[in-house]
């Protein structure tokens, strides 16, 4: 188990992550997701041992990342953003080189050098170069050395990113496949793999959290919330008083001027209201014409959205 | 400590399976090589002395093109970042990285016996000034190589690295030069300072232990600050 405490850290007057706690269960796909620059790989940093914390604790089990550094790094596979990797040397160089580095020698050695080459597909590339490696193949040799020492826990910062439809799919299963046995933590900025591969997600916005569940329940909180957007004919400025005064209003998302004197408005609805009719009345009231009303169901991405935004645009 | 071995292997294996050991070697021969015979006959000394008096002067641009890629490389790659977090301490990477500069260093040298051979053939060198003077070289090429490892853990850029461990040796090789305009009080110690200053003790044949703690604490020194600066991401 991961149990991490008020992790706090400063890069010189920046605060990248700013006091966040969460614990990873053994054997849970925990997706981090969050906007670019949100903290994310800030976070894995700190859990690999590559800086320490400004503040806070982070324990693996019952060991404190500051004192026990070097059990901990055995614990781990760690795959950094972009896999990083020797261009001149070969795949099987490579992975040789990692294994001396691990300490995985004897008859194992060979063991776990062919069990990675098999379920990461490097077959065919064992020969050639890192650096005459696709994107794809490279990010496969930075999971098959993640993996090599069977680590108990797997941290892939974006492991799929700038990958092909067909190879982000054959990484997912494999990432799945791992996680039924280990503890893996992946970050990423897209929400499709955080629902097709994890099982819990942590939701991460200039460095603070804002949101922790299962994916189910992070579904299901926001299911039956919807989205109003309106296109209205009248005084902008006037807007986002009027709208926000109707019972039902959450919050109003954007409101931006499209030309001529129309204006476009976003409104987030409260579970279980309808205010179209409403709408409708307060506009008129004002004397301003409806051009289009459009409800439409929050899907995850605008849950995403809607939580990671900057805060004070959204709720003004 | 035995994790410095698979960072040896790996960085010599980077060496000598791209130009970079070739292309440095063979500047580095090619030089020597023209000291050598361009005076063997009309000096009629059967010493290596004026290849000797002219390697530490090449070692001033050989040492740094050696290390300058050792870990600007890896920082501007990123692939620091998975070697740092291998279980695997930072004073070992830098032992590894250092052991492997030098090791290029002193092939280089070994491509330079056929001289020492060409004199022993020709007539009858002092074999003590011989391996004194190989022995003077080795020492200071180390203490060379760990500037060098220094002043790669600086910067992302290898020309950046390579300009701060020339200015570095520079400075240490030419400190006694100016003995004449300092202050009497600090001549000892520019003195003591001085690269070169040991290095003529040693290729004179006299091997002195304060020449030899000179040499080692410098390296010492010198690898101690590169494991700092490595370390200097977990200051912030």
């Amino acid at each position: 188990m991961i149990k991490i405490e008020n992790l706090t850290k400063f890069y010189g007057d920046f605060k990248a992550v700013d006091n966040i706690s969460f614990t990873v269960n053994d054997g849970e796909i925990l997706g981090f997701l969050g906007p670019n620059g949100a903290g994310k790989t800030t976070t894995l940093k700190m859990l690999t041992c590559f800086m320490p914390p400004s503040d806070g604790r982070i324990m693996f089990n019952n060991l404190d990342v500051n004192e026990h550094s070097m059990e901990i790094r055995k614990m781990i596979g760690y795959l950094p953003e972009n896999a990083p990797l020797y261009e001149y040397m070969s795949v099987q160089e490579y992975l040789d080189y990692i294994c001396d580095l691990r300490e995985i020698t004897g008859p194992k050695r060979k063991e776990r050098l062919d069990k990675m080459i098999e379920t990461c597909g490097l077959s065919r590339m064992i020969g050639k170069d890192i650096g005459d490696l696709s994107k794809g193949y490279r990010q496969r040799v930075g999971i098959a050395q993640a993996m090599i020492h069977e680590p108990e826990i797997l941290i892939l910062d974006e492991p799929t990113v700038g990958l092909d439809p067909n190879q982000i799919v054959e990484i997912r299963n494999l990432i799945k496949q791992v996680g039924e046995k280990k503890t893996v933590i992946l970050s990423t900025h897209i929400l499709s793999e955080v629902e097709a591969t994890c099982n819990r997600v942590v939701i991460i916005s200039s460095g603070e959290i804002v949101a922790d569940g299962t994916t189910g329940s992070l579904q299901e909180k926001m299911a039956g919330q919807s989205t109003l957007t309106l296109e209205i004919k009248g005084n902008t400025a006037e807007m986002a008083d009027v709208y926000s005064a109707i019972k039902g209003v959450e919050k109003i998302l954007s409101v931006s001027s499209s030309g001529d004197s129309t204006s476009c408005i976003e409104l987030g609805v409260k579970h279980g209201f309808d205010i179209r009719e409403d709408v409708f009345r307060a506009t008129v009231e004002k004397g301003w014409v409806i051009y289009e009303m459009r409800q439409h169901k929050t899907n995850l991405e605008e849950v995403f959205r809607q939580l990671t935004l900057n805060q004070g645009a959204v709720t003004q | 400590m035995k994790k410095v071995i698979p960072i040896f292997r790996r960085e010599i294996f980077a060496y000598f399976f791209s130009p970079m050991a070739y292309i440095v070697i063979s500047v580095f021969l090619l030089l020597t090589g023209w000291f050598f015979t361009s005076d063997l006959f009309l000096a009629d000394e059967s010493s290596l002395r004026s290849v000797f008096s002219i390697i530490p002067f090449i070692f001033i641009f050989f040492a740094p093109a050696i290390t300058m890629r050792l870990l600007s490389e890896e920082r501007k790659s990123g692939t620091i970042e998975l070697l740092v977090t291998m279980p695997i301490t930072d004073m070992e990477i830098v032992i590894g990285k250092f052991l492997a500069g030098l090791g290029l260093l002193v092939v280089a040298l070994v491509f330079t016996l056929p001289y020492a051979l060409t004199i022993l053939i020709l007539g009858k060198p002092d074999m003590g000034m011989l391996v004194t003077g190989y022995l003077g070289l080795i020492l200071m090429g180390a203490s060379y190589i760990s500037v060098g490892v220094f002043a790669s853990t600086i910067s992302k850029n290898q020309v950046v690295s390579f300009i701060i461990a020339f200015m570095i040796i520079f400075i240490l090789f030419l400190i006694n030069k100016f003995l004449l305009v300092m202050p009497p009080y600090l001549v000892p110690v520019l003195q003591y300072l001085s690269i070169d200053y040991h290095f003529a003790n040693i290729s004179r044949g006299v091997i002195d232990s304060r020449d030899l703690v000179y040499y080692l604490s410098l390296i010492v020194f010198m690898l101690s600050l590169a494991k700092l600066s490595l370390e200097s991401r977990k200051w912030s």
